[in-house]
């Protein structure tokens, strides 16, 4: 009984699905999230050079029509820029325990 | 009805003197004073490297290390910024089309001045830089403005802060608001930390002088702007503060701001004013 159980498992991961790729679709719909966070994190004048990069590798890859890549691309670079965001939302406060006194 | 009076005289007192006594904690957490901060500025670095002579730190990192200053030394008998000296020199004196010169715009044509930028402008309400005064006069005589990130700008600057070498930093804060506004801006820009690095300009330059980030030792805050504009075997070239800023933005993996942006402004007036008293050292090379 206890053997058959990972038996069991390995039996039902063989015959799942592969993973799925990215369409278009879905690449556009994370380009577009992370392009408005790419905005908003200019706008608060902290954009990250590398969400910009990131950003230029995600088009590029959707123009050769590698959508895998360019769907992850698109998704790192909207963590990019909300990493920037959080970074500019904390510094409001957080830069004064830097200050000399 | 006199007993209420009185009671409510009585509270209304307290309430006065609780008043007069928490306000004046409350205006002094928020007061913005740069003389104690330049005094407190200038006190931690004095302590931090008590062996460095104080008008030596405007010459950066050769005051942090021996061995870089001894090279230093043999360099200045041929100092790489001296072909953007005599060019700054030659333009300086040079006539616009309509026959005024740069000695037009600025107080005692211009010569001995440095020290005195970046000021605040009462009228515009906001910092007006050397090189934002330059390009200024250069579009008041019809001319196209420079770029503010070298050749042309930094010839310029060089041989203005060359007629100022020596001369001690005096940047003045009025008695306006806005300008004391301006100063605060430059401060919370300096300790801001910015880009996927994390760093903010104290990072390396408050934190860290003298250590070595890869190759570089690292220039403390106090009088970095003493010597610009600089030239830098790493850029193979003249640079001036506007470039300074956006190379260091972009080293820590932030988008640089426009050349001259408010925050650069304000930066380099806060810079500037807490290096009150030390001498100008410009045009200097860095390696």
């Amino acid at each position: 009984m206890k053997r058959s159980l990972p038996i069991a498992m390995l039996l039902a991961l063989s015959f799942a699905p592969p993973a799925r790729a990215a369409t278009e679709a879905d690449y556009k719909a994370a380009y577009v999230a992370a392009e408005a966070a790419s905005k908003e994190a200019a706008a608060l004048r902290h954009q990250w050079t590398t969400t910009v990069s990131t950003l230029a590798t995600a088009r590029k890859a959707a123009d050769g029509g590698d959508f895998d890549r360019a769907f992850a691309a698109a998704k790192e670079a909207e963590a990019l820029a909300k990493a920037s965001i959080f970074q500019a939302t904390s510094e409001k406060e957080a830069w004064k325990t830097m200050e000399i006194r | 009805m006199t007993r209420r009076a009185a009671i409510l005289l009585g509270s209304a007192f307290v309430a006065l003197a609780a008043l007069a006594f928490a306000s004046p904690r409350v205006v002094a957490a928020d007061k913005v004073d740069p003389v104690a901060d330049a005094k407190a500025f200038q006190n931690f670095f004095f302590q931090k490297f008590p062996n460095v002579r104080h008008e030596d730190f405007v010459n950066g990192p050769y005051s942090m290390n021996e061995d870089m200053k001894r090279q230093w030394r043999e360099k200045e008998e041929f100092p790489p910024y001296e072909f953007a000296l005599d060019a700054g020199k030659e333009m300086f004196a040079t006539p616009f089309k309509n026959g005024k010169t740069y000695a037009d715009c600025f107080p005692n044509g211009g010569i001995g001045i440095r020290q005195n930028y970046p000021y605040f402008d009462e009228k515009e309400g906001k910092v007006v830089t050397l090189e934002l005064a330059l390009n200024r006069c250069r579009e008041a005589n019809g001319e196209a403005p420079y770029s503010y990130v070298k050749d042309e700008m930094a010839s310029l600057t060089a041989y203005m802060a060359f007629t100022s070498r020596g001369k001690p930093m005096d940047i003045k804060i009025p008695d306006d608001p806005r300008a004391l506004a301006a100063f605060e801006n430059g401060k919370r820009y300096f300790y801001t930390r910015r880009g996927q690095m994390n760093f903010s300009c104290a990072s390396c330059h408050v934190q860290s002088p003298g250590e070595r980030i890869r190759a570089e030792i690292l220039a403390p805050a106090l009088g970095i702007l003493n010597a610009m504009p600089i030239y830098r075997s790493e850029w193979s070239g003249m640079g001036t503060t506007s470039r300074r800023f956006i190379t260091c933005n972009s080293q820590t993996r932030a988008v640089p701001l426009e050349p001259q942006a408010d925050e650069y402004r304000d930066v380099e007036y806060f810079l500037s004013y807490v290096a009150n008293g030390l001498p100008i050292s410009g045009p200097g090379a860095r390696p």
